[in-house]
């Protein structure tokens, strides 16, 4: 008798088919969007010929210039500045015995990621418009606040995934070496954890870049970034332009995240 | 016993000290999430009990108003009270879609992490890493990127057209169904995800056992599969409600005006409607609904890990 082929025990009927259909459709409108941005006509449904006018136009467009260097400085601000607060909580909170008051303050940081970013929106439209009529500072302040503080979280989870994984024997030995405390940090701890560092503020600039809601909330006339300058032309008559934006984003983006995962895979 | 208690003294010092060192710190970070985070939620239930400033913002005197025009109305020739339709057709709305939009996704996200959880070590970060990045790539782009395939001139309009099937297009966008289709496209990484974590150290040799044991497919898939990663359902339907219910980007994007969602009543009240209070109080009662979600959630992945171990 033929042998029989071995029973295929994860199989299940259908699963594979379903599986790869949401990869497909996951990732069709995107490559549709990015295709897109290449037409040479005004319609974004019917192929005109490759051009690159769309991106030439937008490089043009003033007020894309000027939101495009908005949201870089702000989301290279909030990134530094969320990976120092995070990196000084990080080394706070881990290797630590664990203490009346710690998981308030693990919730007190991930509060961000739970609370609906529309309703922390709101708060901090209510809040800064107290404070401008309070003291009537106006200017970048306000998003350089609340773009630091959402980010914190995602600052943090990297670092420390970075220092829990940490051995403890090198700044014990450094120690032993009559290192001070702080030159121990300096030459052992910091460049151990630079890599846990890193993501986290990579982390935190892709986060901070692609801000939408809170941004719309928070900023004053006059402070569209990439993302609500979008939203706002989503409004109007929607042209190629807006696809060039996407990819541009989009590349950035895939870029940073990619080089994240690559740097955090590397094991201390 | 005495020659004891310097050591003691010691020790105990040092742990203060370590507990100081723990809190200066976190300090800096907790301060900037309290002021541009938590604390402002504080002044939002404050507002809720305020009344209204006729250009916005709101006068300083206590009142009810905000939190009664939640659900309820005043009718303006009677003075009757009765439910606001308005109000309550959206809140339905919110509730609805996101119920819908974790259906669709657990439908479609569970083969998926199935899938993935089946694949060799190697190949399983690959295809991680693809469902990971729509994840972290922009929200608005995704939901821009949806806008364009099912408006009116969008491709899958355009192929019907061609293909003959239909000669009108098909209204799709600014419907509801339009608002359902892209949060399960946004969110669908929220579902595989944690569905994938459960399914990845599942014991196959339960399966092996139940085959043994002359069970069909469907019986093991639905005897002890999705037992076992019941957790993980759970979280991922958890993690795709919360931001569903709070979503404002999608619903405006591909809901039109007409088709509000909470978030977005929420801003109409900072916007054109006016009324700061009554955009306070909706925003609380979002939170609230949220916050038992949470606490649900956490409870039952607790569980899930008390039961791996």
């Amino acid at each position: 008798m033929r042998a029989r082929r071995a029973f295929a025990l994860k199989r299940l009927p259908g699963f594979t088919a379903v599986a790869l259909t949401c990869f497909v459709l996951l990732y069709a409108p995107i490559v549709m969007l990015v295709a897109y941005s290449f037409n040479a006509g005004k319609n974004i449904a019917v192929w005109e010929g490759f051009s690159l006018q769309w991106y030439v136009s937008a490089w043009h467009n003033e007020q894309v210039q000027d939101a495009t260097i908005r949201s870089l400085v702000l989301a290279a601000l909030a990134a530094v500045f969320s990976t120092v607060l995070a990196t000084m909580a990080a080394l706070g909170t881990t290797r630590t015995r664990p203490f009346r008051g710690l998981t308030a303050v693990y919730a007190m940081i991930n509060q961000p990621l739970m609370v609906p970013e529309i309703v922390t929106a709101v708060a901090l439209l209510i809040f800064f418009a107290l404070i401008k009529t309070a003291t009537g500072i106006e200017g970048m302040v306000y998003l350089v606040a609340a773009h630091t503080a959402f980010c914190i979280p995602f600052a943090y989870l990297p670092i420390r995934a970075r220092l829990e994984g940490m051995d403890l024997t090198l700044e014990t030995a450094a120690a032993d070496l009559y290192a001070t405390p702080w030159m121990a940090f300096r030459r052992v701890t910091l460049p151990l954890m630079l890599p846990g560092i890193l993501a986290g503020a990579m982390l935190a600039f892709v986060i901070s870049l692609d801000d939408v809601v809170i941004t719309e909330f928070v900023k004053s006339a006059g402070q569209e970034t990439l993302p609500t300058y979008m939203l706002g032309q989503l409004r109007r008559v929607i042209t190629p332009e807006i696809n060039a934006i996407s990819t541009v984003l989009l590349g950035i983006s895939v870029l940073i995240v990619s080089l994240f995962f690559i740097i955090s895979r590397k094991r201390a | 016993m005495a020659k004891n208690t310097p050591t003691t003294g010691l020790v105990e010092e040092m742990q203060k000290r370590e507990v100081r060192r723990s809190w200066l710190l976190s300090a800096p970070a907790l301060a900037v999430l309290f002021a541009a985070a938590s604390g402002p939620l504080l002044i939002v239930l404050v507002y809720s009990f305020l009344a209204g400033g006729r250009y916005g913002g709101v006068e300083w005197q206590l009142s009810g108003k905000a939190w009664f025009s939640v659900i309820l109305q005043r009718d303006i020739f009677d003075d009757t009270v009765k439910l606001a339709d308005a109000h309550l057709s959206i809140l339905w709305r919110s509730v609805k879609l996101s119920f819908l939009t974790t259906v669709t996704t657990l439908a479609v996200g569970f083969p998926t992490a199935y899938f993935i959880a089946t694949r060799s070590a190697r190949n399983r970060n690959v295809w991680l890493f693809m469902i990971t990045i729509p994840f972290w790539t922009n929200l608005l782009i995704r939901t821009f990127a949806i806008l364009e395939v099912i408006r009116n001139e969008g491709i899958v309009n355009t192929a019907l057209r061609l293909a003959g099937v239909t000669e009108q297009p098909i209204q799709i966008l600014y419907t509801d169904a339009a608002i359902m289709i892209g949060m399960t496209y946004v969110y669908l990484p929220l579902m595989v995800l944690p569905l994938y974590a459960a399914m990845e150290r599942m014991d196959f040799r339960l399966v092996e056992a139940a085959y043994d044991l002359y069970a069909t497919r469907l019986q093991v898939l639905w005897r002890v599969i999705i037992p076992l990663v019941k957790p993980g359902i759970v979280a991922g339907s958890i993690l795709v409600f919360i931001p569903s219910l709070g979503a404002f980007v999608t619903p405006r994007v591909l809901g039109g005006g007409k088709n509000m969602m909470l978030g977005n009543l929420i801003e109409l009240q900072f916007g054109a409607g006016r009324n700061w209070p009554l955009g306070a109080a909706l925003s609380i009662t979002l939170l609230a609904v949220v916050m038992v979600a949470l606490l649900f959630y956490v409870r039952t992945v607790q569980r899930g890990s008390a039961r791996a171990r």
